[in-house]
């Protein structure tokens, strides 16, 4: 176990007395004012403030009153009646943002000129605003339409000529900029310098007629240019994949996480019916921050595509493939099988697949006594921000369960020569393709016997005997161990094309096709099988993962969560 | 685009002054640039972003704050009039107007993106609004290039131009 936030003791941290709306409170050294008001449940409203962000108290929405302890002549605070501190008020709104709580501070979140101050910014804020709401892409979840119903006023006293600004303004290839609509925040200049090191916006012209820009001819183009939409507290920034495909409030939202690479940023997933439209990344200190990278958010239309499989399918006499019922291409697929010795045949797996997955494979191999099992390594570039070079999500849950040995991918050459010299005959191939390990669609062709699974058509499938449509990433449950070590779960979020099902539950009948039932009925009782055969995963559930996850093994690979230059500075400190 | 040698060296000396942040020499720079090119080319700000090892961006934004800073080309003789609140009410937009008609010159926007001056077709005039140039008492008022005009009328804005006229009778090319 090597996850900090469990073993090593927190140091002592001072807490500090803090009076907010009238009720005294305790809060650690060095909490933001803001924060601490959240933490007491007095919501302050914000636009430029971001947890993950410098502060640079821009935005002043965020006003409240404060007060300091009240010094007596000998230079000690002052007590009343209640024995604690008397606060001096401090006649003017500060910005709570931007400020830690002190011994004794005072804090009004909602007194006559905090309440006046709000409503003041607002209607400021509301003067050169196109109001489109109807049309924008954000409403539903932005920030001024949520505050204007809270602290706004009910109509507008400005008479003159609005400002207009640039629109359609195509800042980089997947995002689109309204400079009306922005507020100035500079949430999206700080996080793209702060944050992806790429320091690309700004701000030009003055006062009314600021307006947000690249600079010309230069176009906002890195790989993490999508998290400026998610924290654009306005409709602003928005994204070409996802603006105007659905509004907002439709969208049912689920946690899971990423499986394009091995970080496993958490997700939420919005989906409506059978259609995914987007995700979104959920904050986790230990895996992603607050952030994705643009690559993995995109990487989901796959499981739209019209080609997916729906339907088992077997090879006819005539060599074409048909559709059949699960319960015939199950008992084809086991009657194949059969035909043929352990040492006769290979199973090619994916660290695509789920732990549960990958178990199911574990037993699908032990029942036909086959020891020639290996899964498919991946690997691309690296950044230093999110992204892994190892582009499967679970290389962890495959070493884990001992799938391919120790060095995944070591045993593939021999199964791609035992193809090729006629030692094997009968293939199960879960998730990958064979041809982009170098066997061609003639030699698949003349396999006996070439189980597949996948969610798509490829070489393999087009070669293979049997095809079983299987489910993508946000169509199933299941976990995966990401490369710090860390045990995740994915959520169901949409069902299944067609008849096409979750994997484990196919690799539960087949195997069942060949040795007969086993007891598994639920992906709970894989998970406690699992767990039972498992050290690492002992005592624990798919439900005692919880939404952030565990830490199960050592990290594979060290890689920080991308911090700011204020949290890097007072992680430095000694506090 | 060409820096002089010795406009370099004196820029190089300045960047000596900021030596917690080479940032804080933006201003500087653009300042002593302006005064040898009499504008902030787009080239400029982007060398001066080089200079200072600053993404390009950073520089646009200081020249497009400071209205003193010009991204474009002024006239021969640049005009200032103030429409502070003093000299508003003192007729600095008639003023305005009778200068360019005077002048020759498209009236500039009152404010707004970009270039905020205008210049007449010669080249030899160019012109803006200005916010307070401290002298309210004398409404309304401008400038010309350095020199100070108060109280100026109709009749003495012709009086001052016919000043330039003369003072550089050549058209620029
Ligand atoms: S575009 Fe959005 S995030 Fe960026 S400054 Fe404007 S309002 Fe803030
Ligand atoms: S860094 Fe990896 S896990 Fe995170 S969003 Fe990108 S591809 Fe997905
Ligand atoms: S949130 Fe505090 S000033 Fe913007």
């Amino acid at each position: 176990m090597s996850n900090p936030s469990t073993t090593t003791a927190p140091p002592p941290v001072q807490l500090l007395n803090v009076q907010v709306d009238g009720v005294w409170h305790q809060f650690p050294k060095g909490t933001r004012v803001i924060e601490a008001c959240t933490q007491a449940g007095k919501y302050v409203p914000r636009y430029c403030y971001h947890p993950k962000l410098s502060s640079p108290g821009n935005c002043r929405m965020c006003l409240i009153e404060m007060g300091m302890p009240k010094m007596g002549a000998d230079r000690k605070p002052e007590t009343g009646a209640d024995g604690k501190p008397v606060i001096n008020w401090i006649p003017r709104p500060q910005i709570s943002c931007a400020q830690d709580v002190a011994e004794g501070m005072g804090i009004r979140t909602d007194s006559p000129m905090a309440q006046e101050c709000r409503k003041g910014v607002m209607e400021f804020l509301l003067i050169n605003h196109p109001l489109d709401c109807p049309v924008c892409d954000q409403a539903g979840e932005c920030r001024l339409q949520e505050f204007s119903v809270e602290y706004g006023n009910d109509s507008s006293r400005f008479l003159e000529e609005k400002v207009h600004k640039p629109k359609h303004v195509d800042l980089g290839p997947r995002i689109v900029l309204d400079d009306e609509r922005c507020i100035l925040c500079s949430r999206c200049v700080r996080f793209t310098k702060e944050i992806a090191k790429d320091d690309a916006l700004g701000f030009v012209d003055r006062g009314s007629y600021s307006t947000l820009t690249a600079h010309p001819g230069r176009r906002f183009d890195n790989n993490y240019t999508l998290n400026t939409v998610d924290i654009c507290p306005v409709g602003a920034l928005t994204s070409k994949d996802f603006r105007f495909k659905m509004r907002v409030w439709f969208l049912k939202e689920t946690r899971s996480i990423c499986t394009s690479c091995g970080t496993g940023c958490n997700t939420v997933i919005g989906s409506r019916e059978e259609t995914m439209y987007r995700q979104t990344p959920r904050e986790n200190n230990d895996v992603n921050s607050a952030w994705m990278c643009d690559y993995g958010r995109l990487n989901f239309h796959y499981l739209h595509d019209e080609r997916r499989l729906t339907a088992p399918l077997l090879r006819q006499a005539d060599h074409t493939l048909q559709p059949v019922e699960w319960r015939k291409a199950f008992a084809t697929a086991a009657q194949q099988l059969r035909e043929f010795k352990g040492e006769e045949i290979a199973v090619v797996a994916s660290a695509r697949m789920t732990n549960e997955e990958l178990y199911m494979t574990r037993r699908l191999a032990d029942a036909l006594k086959c020891s020639l099992v290996d899964v498919v390594p991946r690997t691309g570039e690296a950044d230093d921000i999110l992204l892994s070079a190892d582009r499967n999500p679970n290389t962890s849950g495959a070493q884990l369960l001992g799938i391919g040995g120790d060095k995944l991918g070591s045993r593939l050459a021999e199964i791609v020569e035992g193809v090729r010299t006629g030692k094997i005959h009968a293939v199960v191939c879960l998730g990958e393709d064979l041809s982009e390990q170098g066997l061609d669609a003639k030699v698949l062709e003349e396999l006996p016997c070439l189980v597949a699974m996948s969610i798509l058509p490829n070489a393999t499938t087009r070669a293979a005997t049997v095809v079983l449509p299987g489910s993508g990433f946000a169509e199933k449950r299941g976990s995966m161990i990401n490369v710090k070590g860390r045990l995740q779960r994915l959520n169901h979020a949409i069902p299944s094309p067609g008849d096409a099902r979750d994997d484990w539950e196919i690799l539960r009948d087949l195997i069942q096709a060949l040795t007969g039932s086993n007891g598994l009925y639920m992906i709970e009782d894989v998970f406690k099988a699992m767990s039972n055969d498992v050290s690492a995963l002992q005592g624990l559930s798919l439900s005692k993962i919880g939404d952030l996850g565990v830490q199960v093994v050592t990290e594979a690979e060290s890689r920080e969560v991308p911090k700011t230059p204020l949290e890097t500075a007072t992680a430095a400190q000694p506090t | 685009m060409e820096i002089p040698a010795e406009l370099e060296r004196t820029i190089d000396e300045v960047i000596t002054h900021y030596p917690a942040s080479k940032r804080s020499a933006v201003l500087p720079l653009l300042h002593l640039l302006q005064e040898h090119f009499g504008f902030i080319s787009k080239e400029t700000a982007d060398w001066v972003a080089t200079k200072l090892e600053l993404q390009p961006i950073n520089v646009l934004e200081v020249v497009t704050f400071y209205p003193m800073f010009r991204a474009a080309p002024p006239g021969q003789h640049h005009i200032r009039v103030c429409r502070t609140l003093s000299c508003a009410m003192g007729g600095s937009y008639k003023l305005m107007n009778d200068l360019c008609e005077l002048a020759k010159i498209e009236r500039p926007k009152h404010a707004g993106h970009g270039t905020p001056f205008t210049v007449g077709e010669d080249g030899r005039f160019s012109i803006e609004f200005v916010e307070c140039l401290a002298s309210c008492g004398t409404a309304p008022v401008c400038m010309v290039d350095d020199d100070f005009y108060e109280n100026v009328s109709r009749e003495s804005a012709a009086e001052i131009l016919a000043k330039y006229h003369e003072a550089s009778p050549q058209t620029v090319s």
